[in-house]
């Protein structure tokens, strides 16, 4: 299975869309025709086949122009990329982590040869060859945690495990839904969730840091969480608010079905074998309204659950200055028929 | 969710270190390396005795470089629900158990400057990993074990050949006492300490560090419990329909188990919070017996952890 990779953008002329292939396999997180907060966590377990569930770590069609974007965010910015001195175990079993799920499910796209500690790794989408000693930071050219996030869809965080809490004190943070690593890192658990409105007093945080606390080597999970984004922009940080704020203005009757996109994080969590650390990855997936629209039940469903939402969810994802007219747009390809349950399309 | 990824594996050494402690060593039966793991990590044996599965919890003494072993210590216990009875008389080269993925209850503070690790008796084997990474980490510490007499220090040569004049220890039989004020005294601050071994010990071990003015957030201990026997009862679960007995020698949650019900575990050992079970009713008092629920939780009689803790009454009816 060859991917053929986009040559697309996330910023200023934003060419990105989806094929129709990724359209299918998009990751919708709505299972019924309204949305609440959940500790929605399940097994990361495989899931259908050409689904970004099939594999622990999903690559697909636009990923060497979001490798692209990420070199830029970090170009312009470095501190979107920090780790604390302690996490450098946690570091060298993310690189085995990511290495050998990507070598061993597109092996037509990377090659991992281990020989001991001496490890050869091949990209070839982006013409990486490297040979370098496992632990050892000297032999790669940047450390281990930047050097493979490079190479990998999705913002990783590495959260240390002490005082029955976790403390995000490592991550590569360049495609975000508005929140920032340089200000989170080193925080634990409740704190950056702190504001995250309904859900505490839920108790949803308390029941998910309890299940963390215990997540098992061999047993990842994964959640989905939603927003929406302006335009299809995945560096949506605090740090560039006035780069894209002014977006959420500019939505119009005409415009909403390419300029509105629905957001989806696929997040998964990895208990990490070295370290005792957690893998916390963020994937984005973006969709504009009118390739979302070209699955029906989708279509139905979305319309129904942006126009339901309670108002302080709207306003905690940024929603509300271009809700109405997305419920309108969208209130056209809702016919008001049933909608079957699950996530996937008819 | 319950255990989770189980590993078949074999036994490919039995040392017998002391007069009461044996060391395993275990293989995968695949052929495959056994998973790496962070020093302080357990595994939940299985072990298949005639009449029942009996299930304990072992920490990880170390793995082989090329992940071929695991080894964990086992020392034989007088008041033994029959685990360590049956590791001891029943097991040798070649006997196939099961083992769970490794889990971290006791691990390493990673952001601490010194590391202080006690232990006594039996409680040496997850300190012993705890040194080893620490000294391959090149990080300071200091280690102090606490035996009976020489003769049942299963891990002192190791230790003192390993780690030099890191290592201090104590003998019962020579009034040797572990004299923790004046261990903690001018330790450098971020230093933590570990501690495992006999309840008693630890309690002793863990005042001494409040006395001494240390935050609860350096002081580290791993308890284990034993003592899960008692009356029997009968239990009730609810969701299954299913009622069935709890035998003195088994635990709770090894009569749930046996009534074919996979109820969700990690530690089996009171600690990790995973069994967590709410109770519908009780006909008689809970006897909590886990370090994990708090006392209010305790007093309120509305959760029990199954691993551990059980009725002393009739009947105890459980939303499983």
């Amino acid at each position: 299975m060859t991917i053929q990779f986009k040559k697309e953008t996330f910023r200023d002329d934003f060419t990105f869309s989806n094929s129709p292939e990724a359209i299918r396999r998009f990751p919708f997180p709505f299972d019924k025709d309204q949305y609440m907060y959940a500790v929605n966590i399940e097994q990361h377990m495989p899931g259908p086949e050409k689904s970004p569930y099939e594999f622990p770590i999903d690559i697909d069609e636009h990923y060497v122009a979001e490798m692209e974007d990420r070199a830029l965010v970090l170009k312009q910015d470095p501190l979107r990329c920090q780790s604390l001195p302690h996490m450098i175990t946690a570091e060298w079993d993310l690189v085995e982590l990511l290495m050998e799920s990507m070598a061993k499910n597109y092996p037509e796209h990377f090659q991992l040869t281990r020989d001991g500690d001496r490890w050869h790794w091949v990209n070839q989408p982006l013409g990486i060859d490297q040979r370098f000693t496992f632990g050892d930071t000297a032999t790669l050219p940047c450390p281990p945690m930047e050097y493979i996030t490079r190479q990998c869809q999705g913002d990783f965080n590495l959260l240390d495990q002490r005082h029955d809490n976790l403390w995000m004190d490592a991550g590569i943070v360049t495609t975000q839904a508005d929140w920032s690593l340089d200000f989170d890192i080193g925080m634990n658990f409740m704190e950056w969730h702190a504001p995250v409105p309904i859900a505490h007093d839920l108790g949803v945080f308390d029941r998910a840091l309890k299940f963390l606390l215990n997540l098992q080597q061999g047993r990842p999970v994964r959640r989905l969480n939603w927003t929406m984004t302006i335009n299809p922009r995945l560096d949506t940080s605090p740090e560039n608010y006035h780069k894209w704020g002014i977006d959420r203005t500019t939505v119009t009757p005409e415009n909403v079905g390419n300029k509105v996109h629905l957001r989806v994080e696929l997040q998964a969590l990895w208990r990490l074998p070295r370290s005792n650390a957690i893998v916390f990855s963020i994937r984005a997936y973006l969709i504009k309204m009118e390739e979302l629209v070209t699955i029906p039940k989708w279509a139905r469903r979305f319309h129904r659950v942006l126009r339901d939402l309670p108002p302080e969810l709207a306003d905690y994802k940024g929603l509300t200055r271009y809700r109405e007219t997305t419920v309108d747009w969208l209130s056209k390809y809702d016919d008001g028929a049933p909608t079957s349950p699950g996530f996937f399309p008819d | 969710m319950s255990g989770g990824v189980e590993i078949p594996v074999r036994v490919s050494r039995v040392e017998q270190a002391t007069a009461t402690v044996k060391r395993f060593s275990l293989e995968a039966v695949s052929g495959e390396p056994l998973p790496l793991y962070s020093a302080g990590s357990h595994v939940v044996v299985t072990m298949a005795a005639p009449d029942r599965k009996i299930k304990n919890p072992y920490s990880l003494i170390d793995r082989a470089p090329d992940g071929s072993t695991y080894r964990i210590g086992v020392l034989r216990t007088r008041d033994s629900r029959g685990g360590s009875a049956f590791m001891h008389e029943r097991v040798e080269v070649g006997t196939e158990l099961s083992i769970t993925m490794p889990v971290n209850l006791f691990p390493i503070v990673r952001t601490g400057r010194k590391h202080i690790l006690v232990a006594g008796g039996i409680g040496v084997t997850p300190i012993y990993a705890m040194a080893e990474e620490l000294r391959r980490q090149n990080l300071p510490f200091e280690l102090h074990y606490a035996m009976r007499d020489a003769a049942s220090g299963a891990f002192a040569d190791e230790l003192v050949a390993r780690h030099g004049d890191k290592v201090r220890l104590y003998r019962d039989d020579a009034q040797e006492i572990i004299a923790v004020d004046r261990i903690l005294w001018r330790q450098p601050l971020g230093t933590h300490l570990y501690v495992c071994g006999p309840e008693g010990m630890i309690d002793a071990i863990l005042a001494g560090g409040r006395e001494a003015g240390w935050p609860d957030e350096n002081l580290h201990s791993e308890r284990f419990m034993a003592h899960v026997s008692g009356e029997p009862f009968s239990v009730r679960l609810a969701k299954a329909g299913v009622t069935t007995e709890v035998r003195p020698d088994q635990s709770l949650l090894e009569a749930i188990e046996e009534a074919g019900v996979d109820a969700p575990y990690l530690c089996r050992g009171g600690a990790c919070g995973q069994c967590e079970t709410a109770v519908l009713e009780a006909d008689g008092e809970l006897m909590h017996h886990d370090h994990f629920l708090t006392e209010e939780e305790h007093a309120s009689g509305k959760k029990i952890m199954t691993c551990v803790s059980r009725l002393k009454g009739r009947e105890l009816v459980l939303d499983l």
